[in-house]
């Protein structure tokens, strides 16, 4: 069984509000240094097989379909 | 003649729907109740998809409801011509099913917004906006928590030029949605999108105007004069 990742991020243009209350909260905290952060969200997808390319096609399928709004957000995927 | 009929999905998640099929009567129309797990529009003359959390909005609001079984037969539909309004996740649901540009994100102040709030509507032109007057500025509630309308660039010029920017907020811009829209169009003006909801301002006893009640009686006179 292989276990894929897919990550996905807001595109750069666009504003991440969460990303930046969470930036503001740092320093507060003793977190010193940090210019940015942006909060994207992370799918480990679980596969009956190995992760050839076949698999890896088809998980870039589900992400373009379902897991990212290509519209609004990047994904990459990545075997774990 | 027969009233129009005017279908409205409800979907697991969906609120408004009985308001909305409300809105359709006070307008003069049938309301119609559809299933989102049927693959059968009925036969209606026109589609609201309304306010609530479909599916829980999970991953993203509208993302899974784009899905529903029903959703085959309403986006080649309103390819067709169907008139189609989407209210609030009604919105998020025609992006995410790609029959409007854009997509709608968390409000820019993370909080779930509640207001009464005043609108200009900008295209009067529409399937659904034909009983307004181009400029005339309404009051119609907002409630949202994922009302941040997003577009790239290219895309807002365009609406901005093409006369499919529906409807603009006044007074502020509750969710920071970019050139503070509020509703947009397709380019037939058959799709409608809106954030705010009209079905929410059709009595005086429960609204803070009668003002949205424009948006059912536009689509039930075109349809009686079609």
């Amino acid at each position: 069984m292989a276990r894929v990742v897919v990550d996905v991020m807001l595109k750069p243009e666009i504003l991440d509000p969460q990303g930046q209350a969470i930036a503001r909260k740092l320093p507060q905290l003793g977190f010193e240094g940090v210019v940015a952060v942006r909060q994207g969200k992370r799918f480990e997808v679980e596969l009956e097989g190995d992760a050839d390319e076949d698999a890896l096609e088809r998980v870039g399928k589900i992400a373009e379909t379902l897991l990212a709004n290509p519209v609004i957000e990047n994904y990459e995927v990545h075997v774990l | 003649m027969d009233a129009a009929r005017v279908g409205i999905i409800t979907f697991p998640g969906s609120l408004d729907d009985k308001d909305a099929a409300r809105a359709v009567r006070l307008a003069g129309a049938e309301p119609v109740a559809l299933w989102h797990g049927d693959h059968d529009l009925q036969g209606v003359d026109a589609v609201v998809l309304p306010g609530g959390f479909s599916y829980g909005d999970y991953l993203r609001a509208g993302a899974i409801a784009r899905f529903a079984p029903l959703m085959t037969e309403l986006v080649a539909a309103a390819g067709d011509g169907l008139p189609v309004l989407g209210i609030c996740n009604g919105f998020q649901v025609l992006c995410e099913s790609h029959l409007l540009p854009g997509a709608l994100l968390p409000n820019a102040g993370l909080h779930f917004v509640c207001r009464d709030q005043r609108l200009r509507v900008e295209n009067a032109d529409t399937a659904w906006t034909s009983e307004y007057s181009e400029g005339q500025e309404v009051v119609i509630p907002v409630k949202n928590r994922d009302g941040r309308y997003t577009a790239d660039r290219e895309t807002l010029i365009e609406l901005a030029d093409s006369g499919r920017i529906v409807a603009r907020y006044l007074d502020l811009n509750p969710n920071g949605s970019l050139d503070d829209i509020a509703g947009i169009c397709n380019e037939a003006g058959n799709v409608v999108g809106l954030m705010p909801h009209p079905e929410h301002a059709v009595e005086s006893l429960t609204g803070p105007s009668t003002d949205g009640l424009g948006f059912f009686s536009s689509i039930v006179n075109r349809l009686v004069s079609a």
